[in-house]
């Protein structure tokens, strides 16, 4: 009796423990580099670039190419994602064929970044240079399973009755698709396309021989032709090679707000549509 | 009488089982045709085989002919969204669009071709009329379909499928999912479309069968045991299955 | 007629396509494969299979360069078991309280904070763990220098926590109520029902998330990188190591193309490529078993 009483509090005690640690770890992360972060992010940081000659550090170069990778790779992301989950549950009908594509997606999301970066590199860089468009097209291959993964789950809950409807009005299959089934699973569309993003923005390993680390100001007709390094590949750089921990911590800060943020949306997205189906 | 589907030693597997097994049947225009079995019998696959909605399920087999005004539909000429425009469909649960209910009764004629706003108001009024839920919907038309009730629902399905001006309406059990009010809404519903078009009705219910429809069709097992006009096939069936199906000895 | 044709075209054309953008996934595995292959076997073949896999030495910028992987191969190895023997208790434990014992809005809560885990940036990891984890182990062992095996370690067991929770609470709560009233009407109390019980029938979900944080832990490159020094040395806790990843990452920037060096950075990409391979098999092994209960 002693000793089931015993093992009984030894359980409480090391689940009780392993939460606690959990959730203190991700206090402690969060609020440190909040609180190292913030103060450190000043108008001139955001707002600047490099400048040698003043010796002041400005970011504003690393946040524009975060913009247009963010931008450019959803551009190659969504269709080839969502093109992808249409495929799979509305036109694919050899079960192998099925298959073999989920595989392919599911050996894509285990692939690791630096993985990709060298992929990448041998495929686009050397091709194209090193550019934001490289970078961007190696992040597409990384990021459409996940894009896949949501659609082809939004796209279970389209009600078959939806299809059988249309079609027993004599809808062709792809008005059926454009009409019916594309309009029902935005949701799974957006919650992959928030994700993605959120990988964008956090990867640095597959963009390092891509994208460059350069933290050179573009404009919106240079990305296809000039390298640039996002806000995560300039925080390693601040931080390894030159010893800016405070830059470092301002952009880790502005990172992980926007993390928040997309933490923040797709959870919002979610009630909003569950709400939604429940009506 | 004239017929408009006939259907001529028709096969159907669904892989290796036979669900359908040599069906021989004239289905009359402008008529409503009920056809009663059993669950499994068959009845609800030999419906979804007339506007070809089987077409949809995989490893589905089928041989024999059936026409629709004359020529085979399993014809390779033949175009099937034309024939489903031909030959609606209304389901067992109702399943509107989660769209507007204006934009529910339009999906159809869009789906043909029709773009002005002007026809597709006036198509939109006349199939909701032809439902009898106009007066219920002229208020809301802009509201999702999906706020109605289930048997509104499933008029406004109705509407839907006349919206694109069929000859035939197949009816798969469609008020089975509802409560008797709205059920007898929709039996009277059908009664009065079947000047315009052809109704088949696969039901459950009996006393359904026998207060719409003009002929009958009892199936069991895959197999049509007998097909008359739906007083004598109740009153005085020819086979002694179909007797003990309709008086209620099994099912 | 010619208006069918034209329609039937449409829907063929509009087939086609989907098509090819469903095997672009298949594509671009064939493709990183090839290419992995191409670009990793001319070193492998000028060097030696097996002076590259079981050679101790890399010196690939010395006047007689030595081209071993050994040290990163056991570094990967060491490093990623000692992030899952720390990572994977903590985790598992955690998940058995969340999926079991903590109320429906306490769980939820805490889900949430562990999604944000899960989003944190590598690089944010390795900034924190360069600057509070590395000094922190130096001051606490009292050696020169904190950046090592055992500072990675304990990141990538940080790393691997939102995973590990994450799959194995799914696991969890799959398991039917069934066995566990039926544990509990049997005199068992509730932490024995859990364990002897619970855990026991969702072990190949648990499993799965075991070899998930194995996957995670063996590809991670740049926040290693900022925590272990780099120094191809043989792995030991407080050495200064470097992993398969990121003996890749520190030597591509200033290797120049069709160097004997570059081609055998292809060709440790190659090694941890296989790697990754055979973890996903298990992982597809373990699923499989769940899906086939």
């Amino acid at each position: 009796m002693k000793k089931r009483k015993t093992y009984s509090m030894l359980i409480n005690i090391l689940m009780y423990a392993s939460i606690a640690l959990v959730v203190s770890l991700v206090v402690f992360l969060v609020g440190y580099v909040m609180g190292k972060g913030i103060s450190n992010i000043t108008w001139q940081l955001i707002t600047t670039k490099p400048s040698k000659l003043n010796g002041t550090i400005g970011i504003l170069p690393d946040i524009l190419n975060t913009v247009y990778i963010v931008v450019l790779s959803l551009i190659f992301i969504l269709p080839f994602g969502v093109g992808s989950a249409v495929y799979l549950s509305e036109y694919a009908e050899n079960k192998t064929f099925v298959k073999i594509i989920e595989y392919a997606a599911e050996i894509l999301s285990g692939i690791p970044s630096i993985i990709y970066g060298l992929v990448g590199m041998l495929l686009f860089s050397n091709n194209f240079g090193a550019s934001l468009l490289s970078g961007a097209l190696t992040l597409t291959i990384m990021n459409i399973p996940t894009v896949m993964r949501t659609t082809q789950e939004s796209l279970k809950t389209v009600p078959q009755s939806y299809r059988d409807g249309a079609f027993g009005i004599g809808a062709g299959k792809w008005r059926v698709v454009r009409t019916i089934v594309l309009p029902n699973c935005v949701e799974g569309i957006i919650t992959g396309s928030l994700l993605s993003v959120g990988r964008i923005l956090g990867e640095s390993a597959a963009l390092l021989f891509t994208a460059g680390f350069a933290h050179t100001l573009n404009g919106v007709f240079d990305i296809f032709t000039s390298p640039g390094a996002t806000l995560s590949v300039a925080l390693y750089v601040y931080a390894k090679d030159d010893g800016e921990f405070g830059v470092a911590f301002a952009i880790a800060a502005i990172l992980m707000i926007m993390t928040l943020l997309i933490n923040l949306s797709a959870y919002l997205i979610s009630k909003y549509f569950s709400k939604k189906r429940a009506n | 009488m004239k017929e408009i589907i006939t259907s001529k030693n028709l096969c159907l597997w669904y892989g290796e089982t036979k669900a359908l097994n040599n069906i021989n049947i004239e289905i009359p225009e402008n008529k409503i045709t009920a056809l009663i079995g059993p669950s499994g019998c068959g009845k609800s696959t030999f419906l979804k085989t007339l506007n070809r909605m089987n077409d949809l399920i995989q490893g589905v087999k089928i041989t024999g002919e059936i026409k629709y005004e004359g020529k085979n539909i399993f014809d390779t000429s033949v175009d099937v969204n034309e024939l489903r425009k031909k030959i609606g469909m209304v389901f067992q649960k109702p399943n509107p669009f989660p769209m507007s209910i204006y934009d529910n009764i339009a999906y159809g004629p869009r789906t043909h071709g029709v773009k002005k706003k002007s026809e597709l108001d006036v198509i939109v009024e006349s199939s909701l009329k032809g439902a009898a839920i106009w007066e219920e919907v002229k208020d809301k038309l802009n509201k999702s379909a999906l706020s109605l009730s289930g048997g509104q629902q499933q008029r406004l399905c109705i509407a839907r499928s006349l919206a694109v001006k069929p000859k035939v309406l197949l009816m798969d059990e469609p008020t089975s999912a509802l409560d008797p009010i709205s059920s007898a809404k929709i039996e009277e519903l059908i009664l009065s479309v079947k000047e315009k078009v052809t109704v088949i009705i696969v039901t459950h219910n009996m006393q359904q069968a026998l207060r719409v429809s003009d002929k009958t069709a009892f199936f069991l097992l895959g197999e049509l045991i007998e097909t008359n006009d739906t007083k004598i096939l109740f009153n005085d069936p020819m086979d002694e299955r179909t007797g003990d199906y309709v008086n209620g000895r099994f099912g | 007629m010619k208006k069918r044709d034209k329609k039937q075209l449409i829907e063929h054309i509009v087939h086609g396509i989907f098509a090819v953008l469903g095997l672009v996934t298949v594509a671009s595995v064939l493709i990183i494969t090839i290419y992995l292959i191409v670009s990793g076997m001319p070193a492998l073949w000028e060097i030696g299979i097996t002076d590259f896999l079981f050679g101790e030495k890399w010196a690939s910028t010395a006047a007689e360069p030595e081209f071993g992987i050994l040290p990163f191969v056991l570094t990967s190895v060491y490093g990623t078991a000692g992030a899952v023997l720390i990572g994977v208790p903590v985790g598992f434990m955690a998940a058995v309280y969340l999926s079991k014992k903590a109320s429906k809005k306490v769980k939820n809560v805490i889900l949430i904070i562990i999604d944000m885990l899960a989003g944190i940036p590598s690089v944010v990891y390795g900034l924190v763990g360069m600057l509070v984890l590395v000094p922190a182990i130096r001051i606490l062992f009292n050696i020169p220098d904190g950046s090592g095996l055992l500072a990675a370690i304990i990141v990538l067991s940080v790393m691997i926590l939102p995973s590990v929770i994450k799959v194995s609470v799914t696991a969890l709560d799959a398991v039917p109520k069934e066995y566990e009233e039926a544990s509990l009407a049997l005199g068992a109390n509730a932490n024995e029902t859990y364990m002897r019980v619970s855990v026991p029938a969702a072990k190949s979900g648990i499993a799965a998330a075991v070899v998930l944080g194995v996957g995670r832990a063996i590809g991670e490159a740049m926040a290693v990188m900022m925590v272990t020094g780099n120094a191809p040395n043989m792995p030991s806790i407080f050495q200064s190591v470097r992993f398969l990843t990121t003996a890749i990452a520190s030597e591509m920037a200033y290797s120049s193309p069709g160097t004997l060096q570059q081609n055998a950075l292809f060709s440790i990409a190659l090694v941890l490529f296989l790697f990754i391979l055979m973890i996903n098999a298990v992982l597809n092994f373990f699923l499989k078993g769940d899906k086939d209960q």
